[in-house]
């Protein structure tokens, strides 16, 4: 079969491709926007309760990044997935498409989101922090005028490392019949041997983790003042989408 | 131990201390080992004064100045601002006293994400000041730390020193009676560091700011300090005001403050440690005491200058071989002179 006839020919291109495409960006949009509005705060909840921190909270602190974090960070995507489907059902009424995977997508970005938001605040050097301090500031104006804006550039960087592995994910969720590219591979590329599917779906999720890291670098450039001249790239902070693969 | 309040360098004058430290303890726990980083300082700094903290590193310094600004908590003790007990402090009463102290420290540590007008305004967005006194504020301040035109420029495009400054007009902001320095220069090249330092007394002088320097830079207190601390292992162990501790032979501070070249000593003649101090440093004591008691004297090592307004003379010499130290020492203090034998202490 030629395979530019089939390009333009094949429903499952023509038709289908379309759909599954806007399914991903929906599942990986929806998904990401949570996954900050949880992540983040966790994440700065996560640097600032642990022991020296601005409002150290031991107890709490080993309870949250041992259990939810690392617990949920060592199962498995697939298995995590299917076993939130019931969760999914409850919160979006449907335990199939991809409004449903955003729920899976979520529960399973934030707590990796959340480390790389700890990692990059502990970038900040404490100097910054005791400057602050001396100034009179309350904890809250310390996150929203020194935590933040600080680490923004890694911030970015893990938020572009975090939407790269929700396209991995994603493609994961497709499955468990959660709509998308991935579904799109799986139904017609390996259920059905159409090779043409899998190539157009394989190039275009390369294209879109390619498009993500792009912008993100562009963005995590842009926001850095840390250096004069080489504005950001003193320090490659770019995190290689190997995650893409997934588990 | 002394504190500085038991030798109040002018007795007669009542004076108004800004800073205040009493008993001052900081314990740290290691284990089952108890690590006693300051051993109960006791300090007083009056107002319009430049006082400086000196000590080796691990002598204390950086604990001294993270319990001063309560960013550690002292063990026992307290530290006082203007009156306002700091160390009782909570929440904020002490985000309110904090306020009343402006900080700079050795690398500036400044805000890489704001720009000099930014970081300069930083204090003054956290108490809500509003936009146009904010923009008044940072011009003035700028202009009074010598940086007018660089208000767009990024910390990492500024220099070292210029960064300083940036802190300097930061720590300024919220118009703070007390300037803490905390190794302001130590990280700066010699000449900055004659800028900054200008520019910090400059400043304690227009804004009757009270000043206490912390810094292991024996020069950053010979230029600026009126009186000065030697802090060692968590003890404040000498004190007092410039021309006094300098005058005080054989005391670590005189010896840091007017060092001598190490010299051998040539035969088996007694060696001599000289300080002249003020009037006596210019008069010719020493050829005096030669001529009366017949001497060749030989001088070993010797160094001039000119502390806290008071010249000073710091010489070792040596009598020649066989001479009675006795009559000669006995001599230059009747003149006013300190002497010690070398080795141990004669006057």
């Amino acid at each position: 079969m030629n395979l530019f006839e089939d390009l333009f020919s094949n429903p499952a291109i023509t038709k289908a491709l379309p759909e599954a495409i806007g399914e991903t960006l929906l599942m990986v949009g929806i998904s990401g926007v949570f996954t900050v509005l949880i992540g983040l705060p966790l994440g700065i909840f996560l640097y600032t309760s642990a022991p020296g921190g601005l409002r150290p909270l031991p107890v709490t602190n080993r309870i949250v990044s041992d259990i939810v974090v690392n617990i949920t960070r060592s199962i498995p995507f697939a298995i995590l997935m299917i076993s939130l489907i019931p969760l999914a059902r409850i919160i979006t009424g449907t335990s199939i498409g991809a409004l449903a995977a955003t729920v899976s997508l979520t529960i399973g970005t934030v707590p990796f989101f959340a480390r790389l938001v700890e990692t990059a605040l502990r970038d900040i050097s404490s100097g910054k922090i005791d400057a602050a301090l001396v100034m009179g500031s309350t904890r809250m104006q310390i996150v929203r005028k020194v935590l933040v804006p600080e680490a923004l550039p890694g911030l970015v960087a893990a938020l572009t490392t975090t939407m790269v592995t929700l396209v991995g994910y994603s493609a994961m969720a497709g499955l468990t019949g959660g709509g998308g590219l991935g579904q799109l591979a799986y139904n017609y590329g390996y259920q059905r041997f159409n090779t043409t599917v899998m190539i157009v779906t394989i190039v275009l999720i390369v294209i879109l983790v390619q498009a993500i890291q792009w912008i993100g670098d562009a963005v995590a450039r842009r926001v850095d003042h840390r250096t004069a001249a080489t504005a950001g790239s003193k320090k490659s902070r770019r995190h290689e989408p190997a995650t893409v693969v997934g588990v | 131990m002394l504190a500085a309040a038991d030798q109040d360098p002018v007795p007669n004058q009542p004076r108004i201390h800004v800073i205040t430290v009493s008993d001052l303890r900081k314990v740290y726990r290691q284990g089952n080992r108890e690590i006693v980083a300051l051993d109960g300082v006791s300090l007083e700094v009056p107002k319009g004064s430049i006082h400086g903290i000196v000590g080796h590193s691990g002598a204390g310094k950086s604990t001294l100045v993270r319990c001063l600004t309560l960013l550690d908590s002292p063990t026992s003790g307290s530290v006082s601002i203007n009156g306002a007990e700091l160390s009782a402090a909570r929440d904020a009463d002490l985000r309110s006293a904090r306020r009343r102290i402006g900080m700079i420290f050795q690398h500036a540590n400044l805000m890489d994400s704001r720009t000099t007008a930014q970081n300069v305004a930083h204090p003054l967005e956290i108490v809500n000041t509003s936009k146009d006194a904010i923009s008044t504020k940072v011009n003035e301040l700028l202009k009074l730390v010598g940086l007018e035109g660089f208000e767009n420029a990024y910390p990492s495009q500024l220099s070292g020193g210029q960064r300083q400054r940036v802190g300097i007009a930061r720590a300024l902001a919220s118009d703070p009676d007390v300037l803490l320095c905390d190794e302001p220069t130590s990280a700066l090249d010699p000449k900055t560091t004659e800028e900054i330092l200008v520019l910090i007394k400059d400043l304690t002088k227009r804004l009757q700011l009270t000043v206490l320097i912390i810094t292991h830079e024996m020069h950053v207190v010979k230029r600026v300090c009126d009186s000065v601390s030697l802090l060692a292992a968590g003890r404040i162990v000498e004190h007092g005001p410039l021309r006094e501790v300098a005058a005080n032979l054989g005391s670590e501070l005189s010896r840091t403050l007017l060092p001598l070249p190490s010299a051998e000593p040539l035969g088996t003649g007694v060696v001599l440690e000289i300080l002249f101090s003020g009037d006596t440093a210019s008069e010719p004591v020493l050829t005096a005491a030669a001529r009366r008691f017949n001497l060749d004297l030989n001088v070993l090592a010797g160094s001039v200058e000119t502390l806290a307004g008071t010249q000073f003379g710091h010489l070792r010499i040596q009598l020649p071989a066989g001479t009675d130290a006795g009559p000669v020492v006995e001599y230059l203090h009747s003149q006013g002179v300190s002497v010690r034998t070398a080795g141990k202490d004669a006057a």
